[in-house]
């Protein structure tokens, strides 16, 4: 929505200042959100016993005080702009992904089988240049088929996805475990734990400098941010979506096929998360171990909302929460403070977004107030 | 029409207490096998029940409520934190803390519920998101209480965790429960009694009562309860509350009922198995029961497949692990939610926040 208030510009240095305000205007509310998030989760922690102070610098500095920290900052990053792509390119048809932790889970372990299983099967060592992408591939397919299910169940049948994702996530889980501890469990005598074997090292996507844990799987996530962008704005199928997720019953009176777009909205978007599972694995583990996701899924829900389920707002979100979760460890030392207060701000941020009048009245801004509808109940 | 879902219901709990009873026929007598499951289906069934109790109150006021989740967690928590405090602080008896605990849980459900209605019904924010936020807020805080509390910097018993009062003692009723076979249904722990006795006060309250005639206006047509004098955001904010204080009542079961601990995230999705019971149940409440008493079921079949596990016939032997029968109430639950059994409808207005400026 433009702001009605935006009239005609005048030219030279106001017109300048008049540009920078009506670019930073869509961005005030959720900046303040995040202050006052910040705000509040200060006086938790005192609450808690802790030095805000100390807690806020031990997470500036443990997220962007070095070079290894900032490096740690974007590989915390990558996952959270990809799952936070596939929550928000979901609510732009319209349609409320809570699956994106199962579809994640889901895209690890084929990416794993893809990584380990396949030169066994070709019977030989695989091209880098092939592996490598095959199991970014087989994670994203695993991730879009896991979520093709709940989007064909709402289009045929409308249960609302919110149940079937969430139910199909603790399905996901439980079959991960299975996998884990059955058919795919590191054969290696040592081994005790539920996790896959080693991937080969012709499937690992390698770090973009040798000293640091930063991989390619950071600019291919910039990468999907452009092209899910990309897709949405220039693309008919992305207008379909947007139309969709608008108001479909005038998509489907225009004959558009409502049914069709949901469930390719909901494959692209388990994609994205699936593709997030691969990109861990073919990058950091090396391997899928039960438990390794640290609920990307959930928090991509928030990163989606904050960055006003728009791709070029998902990707600051996510760094915004890169930075917290790399910097938590530093501040759980520095003030003894469990890093779970990371995800009591993280909720903090989501509930200021969402009642963005809480805001407003907070810092007595003018302008319109945003409606963002998801969902209207069950019906629909 | 419902009959064919409750014929459904018994097909089903038929099916998965035959299962387990010819399993375990060569060991343990069919009828002791039929009662044990008997009682661990509605054990199972109760905070199902109280969640979907809790969905009916928000949903038939017109606002839909995925919080419950959260809402059940964070009563878990506050409720076991309070009992075990005051037992191992004060001194104060396990029973009376273990009631002071449901006590403290209640009241944080309905906090929490509160929440749920200052964003839905004051703000008018998306009421997915707005549950959304209530289950985020309750995994992050229930998550840094949990830890702060027991083993962070301030934690309130100096860094070890003290014995839990325990868990609250069965309630028999007499002459009821020496029936065989269904007399388990009468001797069950109290929060479990409360429930189905809940059912059948909400039952009454909801279709044979003014304030029941009045949520399910605001529910149906906000305006034009409006137009007949109602006050639609007053009735929607006290049922979303008596909502979360049934929930919190139902998030009591875990810590306080089931087992004396707490565990992070255990209320496992509980809260959404809870909705989809209630959308099953159409959006009422007896409804609502017959289908948490099916996932009950599974999760009964699920235990008692663990206790014979040895008995399983070596076709079967996958159903030895435990994540695979781990599997079966959550796709019970999305088959249930496909609408197989017949359509249901959901209060017109439900999901629709109600403005009073804007015609509609």
């Amino acid at each position: 929505m433009t702001s009605p208030n935006a009239a005609s510009p005048a030219p030279g240095a106001s017109g300048t200042r008049e540009k920078l305000l009506k670019f930073i205007a869509p961005w005030k509310v959720p900046a303040l959100a995040v202050v006052t998030a910040m705000a509040l989760g200060a006086i938790l922690i005192a609450v808690a016993g802790g030095d805000p102070l100390s807690a806020y610098s031990g997470m500036f500095e443990g997220s962007l005080g070095s070079p290894r920290a900032i490096a740690e900052t974007l590989v915390w990053s990558t996952p959270y702009i990809l799952t936070g792509l596939s929550v928000a390119l979901a609510f732009q048809g319209g349609l409320f992904n809570i699956g994106a932790e199962g579809q994640l889970a889901l895209g690890a372990v084929f990416a794993a089988l893809v990584g380990y299983g396949l030169p066994g099967l070709v019977g030989g060592s695989v091209p880098g240049v092939l592996h490598v992408p095959l199991t970014i591939l087989a994670g994203g397919l695993a991730g879009a088929a896991w979520a093709g299910i709940p989007g064909w169940l709402k289009a045929r049948t409308g249960a609302h996805e919110v149940i079937s994702t969430i139910m199909l996530n603790y399905v996901a889980l439980n079959a991960v475990s299975f996998l884990l501890n059955g058919p795919m469990k590191d054969p290696a005598p040592d081994n005790v734990i539920a996790r896959t074997p080693l991937i080969a090292d012709s499937a690992s996507l390698s770090p973009i400098l040798s000293s640091f844990r930063l991989h390619w799987g950071f600019p291919l996530a910039l990468l999907a941010a452009w092209g899910v962008a990309w897709m949405l704005k220039k693309t008919t199928l992305g207008f379909e979506i947007r139309t969709v997720g608008a108001n479909p019953e005038a998509a489907r009176y225009s004959g558009m096929h409502v049914g069709r777009t949901i469930v390719v909205s909901m494959a692209l978007s388990g994609a994205l998360a699936g593709a997030a599972g691969a990109i861990e694995v073919s990058a950091l583990n090396h391997r899928h171990q039960l438990g390794f996701s640290q609920g990307y899924g959930f928090d991509a829900i928030a990163i989606a909302l904050l960055g006003k389920t728009k791709p070029a707002g998902v990707v600051p979100a996510a760094l915004l929460f890169g930075m917290m979760r790399s910097g938590a460890p530093r501040m759980q030392f520095l003030t003894q403070i469990p890093v779970d207060v990371i995800s009591v701000i993280q909720a903090l941020i989501l509930l200021f977004v969402a009642a963005d009048v809480m805001v407003r009245r907070l810092y007595r801004l003018k302008g319109e107030r945003e409606r963002v509808v998801i969902t209207r109940g069950w019906g629909s | 029409m419902d009959y064919r879902r409750y014929g459904f219901i018994a097909a089903i709990v038929v099916v998965l207490i035959g299962i387990v009873v010819k399993l375990g026929s060569g060991q343990v007598p069919a009828g002791s096998i039929v009662s044990s499951m008997i009682g661990t289906t509605i054990a199972v069934a109760t905070p199902l029940t109280l969640g979907a109790l809790c969905g009916i109150c928000c949903e038939r006021a017109g606002v839909v409520n995925i919080g419950i989740e959260g809402m059940m967690l964070t009563a878990a928590f506050f409720g076991w934190f309070a009992s075990l405090y005051v037992s191992s602080i004060f001194g104060v008896g396990p029973m009376a803390s273990l009631l002071l605990g449901v006590f403290v849980a209640i009241l944080s459900g309905a906090l929490m519920g509160a929440l749920h209605a200052l964003l839905t019904v004051t703000f008018e924010v998306d009421q997915i998101i707005a549950g959304t936020v209530v289950n985020l807020l309750a995994m992050g805080m229930t998550g840094f209480c949990n830890r702060q509390l027991f083993f962070g910097a301030g934690s309130a018993f100096g860094g070890h965790i003290p014995r839990a009062p325990g868990v609250l003692p069965h309630v028999r009723i007499p002459l009821l429960a020496d029936i065989p076979l269904i007399g388990g249904i009468f001797d069950q722990q109290p929060i479990a009694l409360i429930a189905l006795v809940l059912v059948f006060v909400a039952h009454f309250v909801l279709f044979f009562t003014q304030w029941g005639l009045r949520t399910r206006s605001v529910g149906e047509h906000p305006r034009a309860a409006s137009a007949a004098g109602i006050d639609v955001l007053k009735v929607r904010w006290a049922n979303i509350v008596i909502g979360g204080a049934i929930a919190g009542l139902g998030g009591a079961y875990f810590t306080l009922e089931s087992v004396p601990s707490f565990e992070p995230l255990m209320t496992n999705g509980r809260g959404f198995i809870a909705l989809a019971a209630m959308i099953f149940g159409n959006w009422k409440p007896i409804g609502a029961l017959s289908a948490a008493l099916v996932f009950g079921a599974a999760q009964a079949f699920q235990i008692n497949l663990q206790l014979f596990r040895d008995l399983i016939p070596p076709k079967f032997t996958f159903l030895q692990q435990s994540s695979v029968v781990g599997l079966v109430p959550y796709v019970l639950t999305l088959i249930i939610l496909t609408g197989v059994i017949g359509k249901t409808t959901p209060p017109a207005a439900d999901g629709v926040p109600y403005d009073r400026e804007r015609r509609s």
